[in-house]
């Protein structure tokens, strides 16, 4: 039958997961993020709703927020990919943000927060110092059912404190 | 040993793991030789099978099975998922059967499943399998079901009911005789679901020494899901466990037993392979239970002054297709309509009826929010009518402190009577208008209508029945190495249960809540569990592991003083250690207690105490204990667009004693958001024949950030008098008084259109059509 000689068509694609190179032969219609979860093992990444709206499974692809339920992974070749398990430092330190959520309950069944925060790290890169409307605009692509998204309001607003701060006071 | 660890709000032993994207949920295990699963759903509302064919599906590379109702009856004892309450009586063609045989009753319904290397694969295999569907008249309409040519849900069904009962008591009849006023109303409360964002999945283990299952599923009873599994397989408990692994999130979505854990476990036992069953976002739409689907009739009776004489009416409740609880929902919804309100006579009239759509549970509130929006409607109408504030209406029917406790001639399930033990109403709306600034605010909706702003500000009561027994199991168990461990049957699902726990039980050793280990929800450590629902775990599992943590407690000082010569009264307890006041030097880890208990030779044990530092309690609730809410709400409409904005929403709520304020907190803050969407956003459409229409969350609307408010919390603390603790549920108070306080800010603001709302969710097009209506008098 036909579908035998189409799939599974194979692909080797090199991506680089939170600093650690993986050259990995997979499927062509691979999504990115069965890619991570399931052949790089990175399972800190959720998939909520498959169709790109809720962004539990966004990533940072070349320091970009990516639903990667969206992305094949062949598309993500050569790519750098940050995933929550990337945030903390080598040392485990936690980044600002995730201790700004654990501190401000900004976190109930945590199967939004990685999405949430991978989200929230590129927007602060971008906007240090964000007023409470442009952080609820910027929540907009993501979906949480259990907080009601004020812990995650004031933990994106101390964590931009945090970051400034280390920074010197220095908003850019 | 430490004081305060109750009521301060220790940060969750929770979060380091999801924060780090280490925890582990159903979807994270991976099982060698596993396979995955998917499942054939029936694409029509209503349809006979005259045939199943899984040839071509078999003859695709990776797949390895297609199972269906001829392949697994025979492991079935019946092909039944037992319901709630074995003797309660019901229509028997809504019985929730595992799996169809000759007919589907709504779109989503299992037909087959298919076990293949990958989800890919078993998604490519599904179009394969060949069923031949006779296509049958469909009833999507709860309220056309019940004419009397309606076309048969169930087409064997001699109608499309489930069951009819009555709420009532006292005597309306001579009420509404002599009420001064009588007022109609007619309300529409429209169905959506649970969504947590980590769907419904199940891994199930093949055990070959045993024969056995081991399944860890993303519920909200693993108790339930091992005790159906035990009943339908006709196998012996020691032979299956179930635990959960963390759990992204349940309201109500995985209460229940579903076909698709039972399928998949029977699959297993056929394959004799581990399985996984992963559901997505469409399946969770088509196939996970519903609620909110009721019509409502009725008539409120009243004084000159607008005191209550009476309700009567009727409500239909759309079931769907299966009972696959018991049919509480209209129950419940039937019992929340009095409230805190002196209400003397009540009747209503319910009809379950049944229809070609996806079943009907308890979603967050279970029937609560229903009836709480009946009563509030009508209390917003009465003021309307009689020219009163809707704050006074309220004020002046409210149960007053001085009559707590309060008997209510209401019977629950259990047969018991409604008995308000704690609480003050009036003061917990006196201190909700307060914070709202509601007496202020005719002069500044007067300004603002002068600028062309359409502000309003509406409110709600609620009291919701929480701590539902008969117990929830608390084990508390001091091993040999010292480490302090709670296990129970209670579910942890991202409340945070497991941090007040530990809170709960730290407070009797002295330590931190970090050095207390909480397992809940596995079957293999707790044998009996009763699950997360109805607001009821803090209360009953709380109370056990409050008792448990006690008498340990206990058991560790009688044989301190034995170990060390000592009398118990020269004891104290802190850092779990045991020592000799004003002895430095003097005493004895609970490491060193528990050694001594465990039987090791050699150590001096007290003859009285018994082996193991351990203790099980199952504390049981003398009665239901009852929290409440006010919610007060500001809302700004724009008439051009429908558009509608909250800009301020202040809840005062009762929940007893409080063991972490910020979780309670976040459990009122997600409710409330919840009701957020039931009251503007969530909507699951069907068409006429029962197709549904909204089956992605483009299409189906969850509120998001921009459109929740921050929510001002005022607490107030009435402890229960009916456990240990004093506490009283949390988990769904958030979400009940939500929808008709948003309901009665939005007809505030619309006054000068006389618009009047009798449904839930309410859209901008929908407000539109309201004004209109409004200005032409309708």
């Amino acid at each position: 039958m036909s579908v035998e000689q189409e799939f599974p068509e194979l692909r080797t694609v090199i991506l680089t997961v939170n600093g650690e190179r993986h050259e990995i032969e997979i499927e062509t219609r691979m999504t990115l993020a069965d890619c991570i979860r399931h052949r790089i093992g990175k399972t800190g990444t959720h998939l909520g709703c498959e169709h790109g709206v809720c962004g539990a499974c966004t990533v940072l692809v070349n320091g970009r927020s990516a639903r990667s339920c969206l992305m094949l992974a062949v598309q993500a070749n050569g790519a750098e990919i940050i995933t929550v398990e990337g945030l903390a430092t080598d040392g485990g330190e936690w980044h600002p943000l995730q201790q700004a959520f654990h501190e401000h309950h900004a976190l109930q069944c945590g199967f939004c927060t990685a999405g949430i925060l991978t989200s929230m790290v590129e927007f602060l890169g971008e906007h240090p110092d964000p007023n409470e409307e442009e952080v609820r605009e910027a929540l907009s692509g993501n979906i949480c059912r259990c907080t009601g998204y004020q812990g995650i309001v004031n933990a994106v607003l101390d964590a931009a404190g945090r970051l400034r701060a280390a920074n010197g006071g220095d908003v850019k | 040993m430490s004081e305060g660890l109750i009521g301060t709000p220790v940060r969750r032993l929770e979060d380091a793991a999801l924060l780090t994207g280490t925890a582990r949920f159903v979807d994270d295990i991976e099982l060698p030789e596993m396979l995955e699963c998917a499942f054939v759903r029936s694409p029509h509302p209503h349809a006979a099978i005259r045939s199943i064919n899984p040839t071509p599906a078999l003859s695709l590379p990776g797949v390895h099975a297609v199972f269906s109702y001829a392949d697994l009856a025979p492991l079935f004892t019946k092909n039944l998922i037992p319901p709630d309450n074995p003797g309660l009586k019901f229509a028997e063609t809504t019985k929730a059967i595992v799996l169809a045989e000759e007919e589907v009753c709504y779109v989503g319904e299992i037909v087959a499943i298919v076990l293949a290397d990958s989800r890919y694969i078993a998604e490519d295999a599904l179009s394969l399998v060949d069923v031949d569907y006779e296509i049958l008249p469909a009833v999507a309409d709860c309220r056309d079901a019940l004419a009397p040519d309606a076309p048969r849900a169930h087409r064997h069904a001699p109608d499309n009911i489930v069951t009819t009962f009555r709420t009532e008591f006292g005597d309306c009849h001579s009420a509404f005789g002599t009420a001064a006023h009588v007022f109609d109303l007619s309300l529409k409360q429209h169905r959506g679901s649970g969504h947590p964002i980590e769907g419904r999945g199940i891994v199930v283990q093949f055990e070959s020494a045993t024969k056995g299952l081991t399944v860890w599923s993303s519920t909200q009873g693993a108790h339930r899901v091992r005790n159906t599994l035990v009943d339908i397989f006709g196998l012996d408990e020691d032979r299956v466990r179930a635990a959960t692994p963390d759990v992204g999130g349940g309201f109500g979505s995985k209460h229940i037993v579903y076909p698709e854990e039972v399928i998949v476990a029977g699959a297993a036992l056929l394959q004799k392979c581990p399985l996984k069953w992963i559901e997505d976002r469409r399946e969770h739409f088509l196939a996970a239970i519903q609620e909110r689907d009721q019509y409502w009739e009725f008539e409120v009776a009243t004084d000159e002054e607008g005191h209550l004489l009476g309700v009567r009416g009727s409500m239909i409740h759309d079931q769907g297709a299966y009972t696959l609880l018991g049919f509480n929902v209209g129950h419940n919804a039937s019992l929340a309509v009095p409230g805190p309100y002196v209400l003397p006579n009540y009747q209503l009239d319910v009809t379950i009826a049944v229809t070609n759509k996806v079943g009907t549970i308890p979603v967050r509130g279970a029937g609560y929010p229903e009836g709480t929006f009946a009563m509030e409607r009508a209390m917003d109408l009465i003021a309307d009518k009689l020219g009163m504030d809707r704050a006074e209406i309220r004020r002046r029917n409210l149960i007053t402190a001085e009559m707590i406790p309060y008997e209510l001639p209401l019977r629950a399930r259990d047969g018991s009577t409604t008995h308000y033990e704690s609480g003050d109403y009036p003061l917990c709306l006196q201190k909700a208008l307060d914070r709202a600034g509601y007496t202020q605010f005719a002069e500044r909706q007067a300004t603002a209508l002068s600028e062309g702003r359409y502000i309003g500000m509406g409110l709600a009561n609620c009291v919701k029945i929480t701590g539902r027994g008969p117990f929830e199991t608390g084990i508390v168990r001091i091993g040999p190495s010292g480490q302090i461990t709670v296990h129970t049957g209670a579910m942890a699902m991202g409340q945070g249960i497991k941090t007040a726990y530990a809170q709960i039980c730290a407070d009797q050793f002295g330590v931190n809540p970090s050095d207390v280990r909480v397992i809940a929800g596995d079957t293999g450590t707790v044998p009996m569990g009763i699950g997360g629902f109805g607001s009821r775990q803090t209360v009953t599992a709380g109370s056990s592991i409050h008792l448990a943590s006690i008498e340990v407690r206990e058991k560790a000082l009688k044989t301190a003083a034995h170990m060390l010569e000592a009398s118990e009264q020269d004891l104290e307890l802190k850092d779990g250690k045991i020592n000799v006041a004003g002895v430095p030097g003097l005493s004895v880890s609970l490491s060193d207690v528990a050694k001594a208990l465990s039987g090791a030779v050699g150590y001096a044990r007290p003859k009285d105490v018994s082996p193991g530092l351990e203790a099980t309690a199952n504390f049981m609730p003398t009665g239901l204990t009852y929290g409440n809410g006010v919610h007060v709400v500001e809302v700004e409409v724009d008439i051009g667009t429908g558009g509608v904005k909250i800009t301020r929403y202040v809840v005062v709520n009762d929940s007893g004693r409080l063991i972490n304020p910020q979780i309670v907190e976040g459990q009122i803050i997600g409710g409330v958001a919840h009701g957020i969407g039931n009251a503007l956003f969530e909507w699951m459409g069907y068409d006429e024949s029962g197709q549904p229409v909204t089956t992605t969350f483009a299409e189906y609307l969850l509120p998001t950030a921009p459109v929740v408010p921050n929510i001002e919390i005022v607490h107030h603390e009435t402890p229960s008098t009916v456990n240990p603790l004093g506490v009283k549920g949390v988990g769904e108070a958030g979400v009940i008084p939500a929808a008709p306080a948003i309901m009665s800010a939005i007809e505030n603001a619309l006054a000068p259109f006389n618009v009047r709302i009798a449904e839930t969710p309410i859209s901008p097009p929908r407000i539109i059509e309201l004004i209109e209506a409004g200005k032409n008098g309708a």
